[in-house]
């Protein structure tokens, strides 16, 4: 077989090499150090931190691409960035400039409400956010080579993270009690294609990597993610508005690796100084809420 | 038989399945005396910076050398990185293999690709005969240079190294536990007898 480029295999695995892993907001090529530094497995670039897009409102967009290729030069770790959902010509600008993987992200502001972008035209991998299984699987359908649960980001509060894994995973446990006949009406009912569905419940898990995102503040709700059962977790404004961003960092990275280990999640948790001042999740009106954007 | 899986972060769970495919029992290692008993050790995929931070702070970088003086290890991807004597920039490296890396030697991950090569080494594990072996490459590194007592095990058509071996240490640029082809770690639980 000749070289190729662009295929599932690669792009479903450079997940599969992020697991296990803690993937860091950044805003500046300065954030991206700090991240890569602390032992970030990838960092995200965008225009600012879920927080300050909640705080300042506007419309939120895809980063400034000279921004992005000096957090690409400043890191040898991936870099990927965010276009909004259903924004291809911003994936395509993404692609062109070579990041490593594109997060179509409720976080910004959507620039379609009824088509997220076809990731099968594109050789750059993409990851997406889901609240259950079958929006999962209709990411995946679209080319997505890797979720995420949605959580809320720039909340703090990791209520949301916790529902939302808790909801692919319990689907998942569910989807493998059924008859061979009831995952025909299960495939209708959560709206997924039945081959990803059967496959599924074949597997065990989800096709591609998962991992856990949307309010993740401390070391111990890293590890909590964990222990639910995701592949790895994103951090988004839970790092950057705390008091000491590299402490954090490097605590919930270690906490990510040994989360089953309560006296190392306990070591680390000492001393890291503010965490980001957070907001409920219950006191959000329902329409400042990003979790509902995607479908 | 226990092979440990270094589980500091990257995808040791691919390379335990693809042990338990062979029968053999695969071990997550994560603090050193996770290291107790094992008669081999991979060093999965991953991002090696984090790998490397992770095993500086809880003390895995002395006691995989330690492991390594009468052990097998082997390196894929980043766990080559981290076999390797010298990666051209300022990270933690066990230092074990008389090898040189380059990291993201092929670009980023656009570039990363899928091909088939001739590996003679595996002929040993079939009849003597080895059909062509199917690799994926991701963000993977190049073998740039090997030192006396190493042996090259395959190349690209480039000429550049992807696959070494030198004694009990085993360096891959690729992935054998991303796809069904078990060959090679059939030939690295030979290395472990």
């Amino acid at each position: 077989m000749e070289k190729q480029t662009g295929t599932i295999a690669v792009k479903r695995g450079l997940a599969q090499m992020l697991k296990g892993g803690v993937i860091m907001d950044v805003v500046t090529p300065e954030h991206a150090k700090i991240a890569e530094d602390a032992g970030a497995c990838a960092v995200m670039a965008l225009e600012r931190v879920p927080a300050d897009i909640r705080a300042q409102g506007g419309v939120a967009r895809m980063s400034d691409p000279d921004m992005i290729l000096k957090i690409m030069e400043t890191v040898s770790i991936p870099v990927m960035a965010k276009c909004r959902i259903g924004h291809f010509v911003e994936a395509q600008v993404l692609e062109a400039i070579g990041v490593d993987y594109i997060d179509e992200s409720e976080v910004l502001t959507p620039a379609d409400e009824a088509h997220h972008v076809n990731k099968h035209d594109f050789k750059v991998p993409f990851v997406c956010g889901c609240r259950n299984l079958g929006e999962a699987l209709r990411r995946i359908a679209e080319g997505a080579a890797m979720i995420r649960t949605k959580g809320e980001a720039g909340t703090g509060d990791v209520v949301e993270a916790v529902r939302h894994a808790r909801a692919v995973l319990g689907d998942i446990r569910r989807l493998q009690t059924m008859a061979d006949e009831e995952v025909f009406a299960y495939a209708k009912e959560i709206g997924a294609p039945y081959e990803l569905v059967n496959e599924t419940r074949e597997l065990g898990r989800m096709p591609v990597v998962n991992f856990a995102a949307g309010g993740l503040a401390t070391p111990a709700d890293a590890a909590m993610m964990m222990q639910l059962g995701v592949d790895g977790v994103f951090v988004g404004s839970g790092i950057f508005k705390s008091g000491n961003p590299a402490a954090r960092a490097k605590a919930v990275v270690e906490a990510t690796t040994h989360f089953r280990d309560a006296h190392i999640v306990a070591e680390v948790s000492k001393n890291l100084g503010e965490p980001m001042v957070g907001r409920q999740v219950t006191d959000i009106p329902s329409t400042e809420l990003l979790a509902g954007r995607g479908w | 038989m226990r092979i440990g899986v270094l589980a500091l972060q990257g995808d040791f769970h691919e390379h335990i399945q693809s042990l338990r495919r062979l029968g053999v029992q695969g071990a997550e290692v994560r603090l050193p005396g996770d290291l107790d008993g094992l008669d081999g050790l991979i060093i999965p995929g991953g991002e090696s910076t984090t790998i490397g931070k992770l095993a500086v702070t809880y003390g895995l970088l002395d006691a995989i050398r330690q492991f390594g003086r009468n052990h097998a290890i082997w390196g894929t991807c980043a766990g080559a990185i981290f076999l390797a004597k010298e990666a051209h920039r300022p990270q933690p490296l066990l230092g074990l293999m008389d090898i040189v890396v380059e990291r993201n030697a092929f670009g980023r991950q656009t570039e990363s690709f899928e091909i088939d090569i001739d590996i003679p080494a595996l002929a040993r594990t079939g009849n003597g005969h080895a059909p062509p072996y199917h690799a994926v490459f991701i963000r993977a590194p190049l073998i740039e240079s090997v030192g006396d007592g190493v042996d090259v095990l395959a190349t690209l058509d480039t000429g550049r190294i992807v696959a070494a071996r030198q004694g009990r240490f085993l360096a891959t640029s690729f992935h054998p536990e991303l796809t069904a082809d078990d060959r090679f770690h059939r030939f690295f639980v030979d290395m472990t007898r």
